[in-house]
């Protein structure tokens, strides 16, 4: 405690540079008979800093220039506001102004410039005239205990006690009861609109939408956006075709969103030398032709950047790497599962068609995904 | 008229007549004949082999001595004129020093030089041909094929090139290269052979009408004026972020120092 009565000494002689109310105020409230707790502070309170009057508060030359310099800003504000309404009717649309990287309407450019000094101007005239020649006085405010007094607290209480008697609620409970009862069936309906929220996803259900595509045997693959079928012959090794099955061309609306979120593929031509094909897929190529979903197994981002030396597929949102000469396995990022691929087949007219929908489901994986007949990171099937 | 008829049975008549019947024909013919393999056809063998010698200087110590590739290149044979004309007019061939990818730089030979280079490569093996004015020029394309071309640009080539082909980032140090300024033949061979990473678009699958829509598309809104001021790139938030906090919030804090500073004292 030592140590506290020597920081409130410390404190008490700065009180001599506080102005007259300020020092009147806490005489006061130090008045009051509020219990005072010291703290024991490992390093003495300094206080309050020394006042040094600024060089405006004792020179009225400085004064009058600070000032002159505000009003200046000030009446600056009028001028870029004409000149923000000269540049809204004189200068036309179509010219341009071109400042090294800067090739950008002049119109704009000088709109912006104008209001912008404008209101810069003002904000750097008022905070000079607050800095510079507003009244210039440390102040300290004490801290006043949070709580209420004891008999705000009492009266409060007393309030609440008298407030339920007279309600009847402890003579006659029948009206609680039905009052909380009428409010809680109001959960019924609210639970009824949150069903909406589903259906909730069970087997048959996921395998109606999510984990079926438009992909059945027999269906061409052609081009994305143009719908032209593809023969074989007119892929170049290194070759990327972005696809789509034939059948979506029939659907619209939101049934053709829906199916083209899950069936988009990318046909790449590949030198078959260059491809590790597992035994159970010898037949879902043709002539170094492979086809996978478009769908990221990560959170189904529509990846399409190949590089055609590497044969690496990679996702732009999160960098999942597939190796599409290695059964589109992952071999880096944060996806789970390989990328799916699509048997293929040639058909009787030489078209490049399906030999039978996804053996797994495309796209992102969920809870009840099962993913046993997928390629895992480390190439076996988990 | 009778100067004509007087001297029509003169000895020189005959002769005279057979040479202004050869004139005429020589002049219809020339006249009628196709012009464009005229200038070019006859010097093909005499540009094979110079495009032999210089590729023997510039080109065989990593595509080998007849293009067959080497453990420094890959082979030549097949890539046709196409693929030339587009590595070397655009400076990425001959390369510097090995990297992660062939950067565009300052080229190395002339218009000359670069069609002999691609008339020699050519002869290996077939494969694309530079194309012809008329497959990759945008001339009289409607709005609407404009249209299509961006619908084919943002589904084949916004992976990489970034939806308005400012280009993108690829792993390992590699780069999709920024297609704003570059030439419309040179976006056609790139599609036609797919250089370096990039993979082939042929045109028996992306025929070249729509290639021509495609370099429309890119053409169209690379014209566009800038009424948003500084671009940054058109890089989307990452560059705006630096920006913003770099610049914005420098700014703020600046401001902020100032206004609590202490300014001039009396003492």
């Amino acid at each position: 405690m030592s140590t506290s009565s020597g920081t409130s000494g410390v404190g008490g002689e700065t009180h001599e540079e506080m102005n007259p109310e300020q020092q009147i105020a806490r005489e006061d409230y130090a008045g009051h008979d509020m219990p005072v707790h010291e703290p024991a502070h490992p390093v003495p309170d300094p206080g309050v800093e020394e006042h040094i009057p600024r060089l405006t508060d004792v020179d009225q030359a400085a004064a009058d220039r600070v000032e002159r310099q505000v009003v200046t800003m000030f009446m600056l504000v009028p001028v870029t506001a004409v000149l923000f309404v000269l540049s809204y009717y004189l200068i036309p649309r179509d010219s341009f102004v071109d400042f090294g990287p800067l090739h950008a309407s002049a119109k704009h450019v000088a709109l912006g410039l104008t209001l912008g000094i404008g209101v810069l101007l003002i904000g750097l005239a008022t905070q000079q005239w607050a800095r510079q020649l507003m009244a210039n006085n440390e102040i300290i405010e004490e801290r006043h205990p949070g709580h209420s007094p004891a008999d705000a607290n009492e009266e409060a209480m007393n309030q609440l006690t008298v407030g339920i008697d007279e309600s009847g609620v402890p003579r006659r409970k029948m009206l609680i009861y039905s009052a909380l009862g009428a409010i809680g069936i109001l959960a019924a309906p609210a639970l009824v609109l949150l069903t909406d929220l589903g259906p909730v996803a069970g087997p048959n259900y996921r395998r109606r939408t999510f984990e079926t595509t438009l992909w059945k045997e027999g269906v061409r693959l052609v081009n994305d956006i143009t719908y032209t079928p593809i023969r074989p012959e007119d892929l170049e090794i290194g070759q990327l075709v972005n696809g789509v099955p034939e059948n979506l061309k029939d659907l619209t609306g939101a049934a053709f969103n829906d199916a083209k979120a899950k069936a988009p593929i990318v046909i790449v031509r590949m030198n078959p030398a260059d491809i590790k094909i597992p035994a159970d897929r010898k037949d879902w190529q043709v002539a170094g032709i492979l086809v996978y979903s478009k769908i990221c197994t990560h959170v189904g981002c529509p990846i399409s950047l190949w590089e055609q030396q590497t044969h690496h597929l990679l996702c732009p949102c999160h960098q999942s790497t597939f190796d599409l000469a290695d059964s589109g396995k992952v071999v880096f990022g944060p996806a789970a599962r390989a990328l799916p691929q699509l048997p293929i087949k040639i058909n009787d007219e030489g078209f490049l068609v399906a030999r039978s929908g996804f053996p797994v489901p495309v796209g992102p994986s969920y809870f009840e995904r099962d993913s046993r007949k997928d390629l895992g990171q480390s190439g076996e099937y988990r | 008229m009778r100067l004509l008829s007087s001297r029509r049975r003169h000895p020189a008549a005959k002769a005279l007549l057979l040479v202004a019947a050869l004139f005429v024909i020589g002049a219809v013919y020339a006249a009628v004949a196709p012009t464009e393999q005229s200038a070019a056809e006859p010097n093909t063998s005499q540009q094979v082999t110079k495009g032999k010698e210089l590729f023997s200087v510039n080109c065989s110590s990593c595509h080998g001595l007849n293009g067959e590739g080497t453990s420094q290149g890959p082979s030549l044979v097949g890539v046709g004129a196409a693929a030339v004309n587009f590595q070397v007019s655009t400076g990425r061939m001959p390369l510097a020093r090995p990297g992660a990818q062939a950067p565009v730089k300052p080229r190395e030979f002339n218009d000359e030089e670069v069609a002999a280079l691609a008339a020699y490569v050519a002869t290996l093996g077939p494969g694309p041909a530079i194309p012809n004015a008329s497959q990759y020029s945008t001339d009289g394309l409607t709005d609407e094929e404009i249209a299509r071309g961006g619908e084919l640009f943002r589904t084949n080539c916004s992976a990489c090139h970034n939806f308005t082909g400012r280009g993108g980032a690829l792993p390992g140090g590699k780069h999709a290269p920024s297609l704003v300024g570059v030439s419309n033949l040179h976006i056609y061979e790139a599609m036609l052979t797919g250089p370096q990473q990039m993979p082939v678009f042929s045109d028996q699958v992306l025929p070249s009408q729509q290639k021509r829509q495609i370099i429309a598309y890119l053409d169209s809104i690379h014209q566009e004026p800038n009424h948003g001021g500084l671009d940054l790139g058109g890089l989307g938030p990452v560059s705006e972020g630096i920006v913003g906090w770099a610049i914005g919030i420098g700014c703020l804090i600046g401001f902020a120092i100032w206004i609590t500073a202490r300014g001039a004292r009396a003492r």
